[in-house]
């Protein structure tokens, strides 16, 4: 089976709220001291895409991602989670493309660098959170598409899938190929790599690509979006006085607590 | 063309969500100057039906057997050629995962440009402007809709409800011919098992995050405390991904956006992400052992201390103020 995982890198989510700045003027997120980390819906897929692999022992997985030079770091990442091979399509120009730019160019390079069973992306990605990039890609590539997955199991070229819902799980039947987006759950926390195989990773090859290899009109993906755009982007400035129950024991501080809790249920 | 459809899931039936969708979309119509049209997909729709001809200018219900079950690849090729056919300038859905799952395929479909979890739509000077939360829920964004029709699903719960009009449209019964595509087929499908009402209703959540520090907890020191206040059980996402309660149960970002009057946050951080799940719980309270936990800088009250003292002595309290309060005087029976 040949599986391909899509990583985004992003501004580290997990920053304070309090030590994040955006400029309003270009409508971006300051980077200020925050690392760059790979999305963590995308290393859930990819830790997914690792155990199918364990179980049906012959699988090959390829990363892919559009990004600036430094998303390679996730690439590698990827490969020192032991990924087999790795692809990068360099943005040289809007540097935050809306997801229909984006599924055009990752659908774009997937048709060159393979044929594959299994195209998996994460949920969404934790800084513009679109949630969108899974599903057209599947269009791009007129492959059915099912989101919330969290675990999957081949027989025979089959693949059966289980995915979240609001209210339980689902299981599905379903004949790749397909794009299926991944969340999280408790079997599919990424692996830390061995720094060993971090070293490695770096030494391993990487496939680069640009724009003009993927005959996307350069143009196009360098100019503003056409699917939509921020119009603005701003700190809601939201903090409520919290009153901190008081009393000489705990016994007092828990039984104003419970008062506390009374009052406002009484009242609905 | 300046038309606006609400898609609707039958099995949902008229809940919060959907009467914030049918509002959100009543107001957009007449904000266009346009007509509202519902499309009611799956079986058992006459009720939802009914209730939606008080608001719409036309309610199509798509029940033939094909649609009686959701099936992704299926229900997204039907509400395709129900869209398609009425040209509207924008299709509103819910926030469920039904929706989410296929909005952004129908937009690509339809020509149009897709956005989710929105909070606000409004149209300026004829462009479709939304808001939504960013940065997982540090930053706000209103984004602006570039292609027709504008595909959106909703944070439908923080829509109002329409109001009736005088006029009850008519429900038109649509029979399609459908692509029924089984590339994907759903062969089984589990509720969560304890039944839960749905956590989005609830009006008292009791929620546990990764310092309650095992399962146990949950089933021993916080079900008790959230029967006593009769209240629904939920988590932060480091709970749910250490495996100790299911994932249904993750407030946030990335799992289930709750309203209730009382949201009470036993051993979770504040994290933004979490945050962004409950920014419309009317009173946020919390125990936590970190007086600098963020979760503070959003609460009415809380407690600096450790839960595994304060909820059984808690339960005590409420048990005792519960009791009390049934005893008053003016509450005894005669
Ligand atoms: C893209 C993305 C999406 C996400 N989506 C969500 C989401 O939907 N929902 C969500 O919840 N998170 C989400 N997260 C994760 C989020 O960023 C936090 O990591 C997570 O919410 C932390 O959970 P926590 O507060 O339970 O754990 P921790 O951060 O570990 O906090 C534990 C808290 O418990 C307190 N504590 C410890 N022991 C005790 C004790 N004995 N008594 C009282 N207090 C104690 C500590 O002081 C601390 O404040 C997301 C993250 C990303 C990157
Ligand atoms: N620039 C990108 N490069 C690679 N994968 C991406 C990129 N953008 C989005 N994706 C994939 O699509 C998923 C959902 O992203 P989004 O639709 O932006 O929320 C991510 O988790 C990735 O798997």
């Amino acid at each position: 089976m040949n599986i391909l995982v899509c990583l985004k890198q992003i501004l580290d989510p997990e920053i304070p709220a309090r030590d994040f700045r955006v400029d309003t003027v270009k409508r971006e997120a300051d980077r200020g001291s925050a690392s760059l980390v790979t999305n963590i819906f995308c290393e859930n897929a990819l830790e997914t895409a690792l155990q199918l692999r364990e179980r049906t022992g012959s699988a090959r997985i390829t990363v892919l991602s559009y990004g600036p030079p430094s998303a390679e770091d996730s690439l590698r990442k990827a490969l020192a989670m032991k990924a087999d091979a790795a692809a990068l399509v360099l943005n040289d120009g809007n540097q935050n493309p809306d997801p229909f730019t984006t599924a055009r160019v990752l659908a774009a390079a997937i048709r060159k660098i393979g044929t594959f069973d299994l195209i998996m992306v994460g949920r969404e990605a934790g800084d513009w959170g679109a949630g969108q990039t899974g599903g057209l890609i599947a269009e791009e590539l007129g492959m059915p598409c099912v989101s919330f997955v969290d675990r999957i199991e081949s027989n025979d070229g089959q693949l059966k899938l289980n995915r979240q819902t609001d209210t339980g799980w689902e299981v599905l039947e379903a004949s790749p190929p397909i794009v299926v987006s991944v969340t999280n759950d408790e079997h599919n926390l990424p692996r830390i790599p061995k720094v060993r195989d971090v070293m490695m990773s770096y030494r391993q090859p990487l496939t680069n690509l640009s724009l003009d290899d993927l005959g996307i009109d350069a143009h196009e993906a360098r100019a503003g979006n056409s699917y939509y755009q921020v119009a603005e982007l701003s700190i809601p400035q939201k903090e409520t006085h919290c009153e901190f129950v008081t009393g000489d024991t705990l016994d007092q501080k828990v039984g104003s607590l419970a008062q506390r809790i009374i009052e406002v249920t009484s009242a609905m | 063309m300046n038309d606006v459809v609400i898609c609707l899931f039958a099995t949902v039936g008229f809940d919060k969500a959907s009467q914030g969708l049918a509002g959100a979309g009543r107001r957009l119509a007449d904000e266009l100057g346009g007509r509202l049209h519902a499309v009611v997909i799956g079986s058992g729709s006459d009720k939802l039906a009914s209730e939606l001809a008080t608001f719409c200018d036309t309610v199509i219900v798509a029940d033939q057997p094909e649609l009686a079950e959701y099936q992704p690849e299926t229900w997204l090729n039907a509400l395709v050629r129900f869209c398609g056919e009425l040209s509207p300038r924008s299709v509103l859905l819910a926030g469920d995962t039904y929706s989410q799952e296929i909005a952004p395929r129908l937009a690509y479909r339809l020509g149009g440009s897709a956005v989710g979890d929105v909070v606000e739509v409004r149209i300026e000077a004829g462009t479709l402007l939304v808001s939504r939360q960013v940065y997982g829920g540090k930053a706000q964004a209103v984004l602006e809709l570039r292609r027709s029709p504008a595909v959106v699903w909703l944070r439908a719960r923080s829509f109002a409800p329409p109001t009736p009009r005088d006029e009850v449209a008519t429900i038109t019964h649509a029979i399609f011919e459908i692509e029924v595509d089984t590339r994907t087929r759903i062969v089984e499908r589990k509720r969560e098992a304890g039944g839960q009402e749905r956590l989005e209703e609830a009006r008292v959540i009791v929620s546990g995050g990764r310092g309650i520090g095992g399962p146990e907890p949950f089933t021993t020191e916080l079900q008790p405390l959230a029967d006593l206040l009769g209240a629904q059980m939920a988590a932060s996402r480091a709970a749910c991904d250490a495996g100790w309660v299911p994932p249904t149960w993750q407030v946030g970002q990335t799992g289930k956006k709750v309203t209730p009057e009382l949201y009470l946050a036993i051993a979770i951080t504040g994290a933004s992400q979490h945050m962004a799940g409950i920014s419309e719980a009317k009173t946020i309270a919390a125990i936590n052992t970190d007086p600098d936990a963020p979760i503070f800088k959003h609460c009415r009250f809380g407690i600096v201390e450790d839960y595994r003292k304060v909820v059984p002595l808690l339960r005590e309290k409420l048990a005792a103020l519960q009791t009390g309060a049934n005893q008053s005087p003016d509450s005894a029976p005669r």
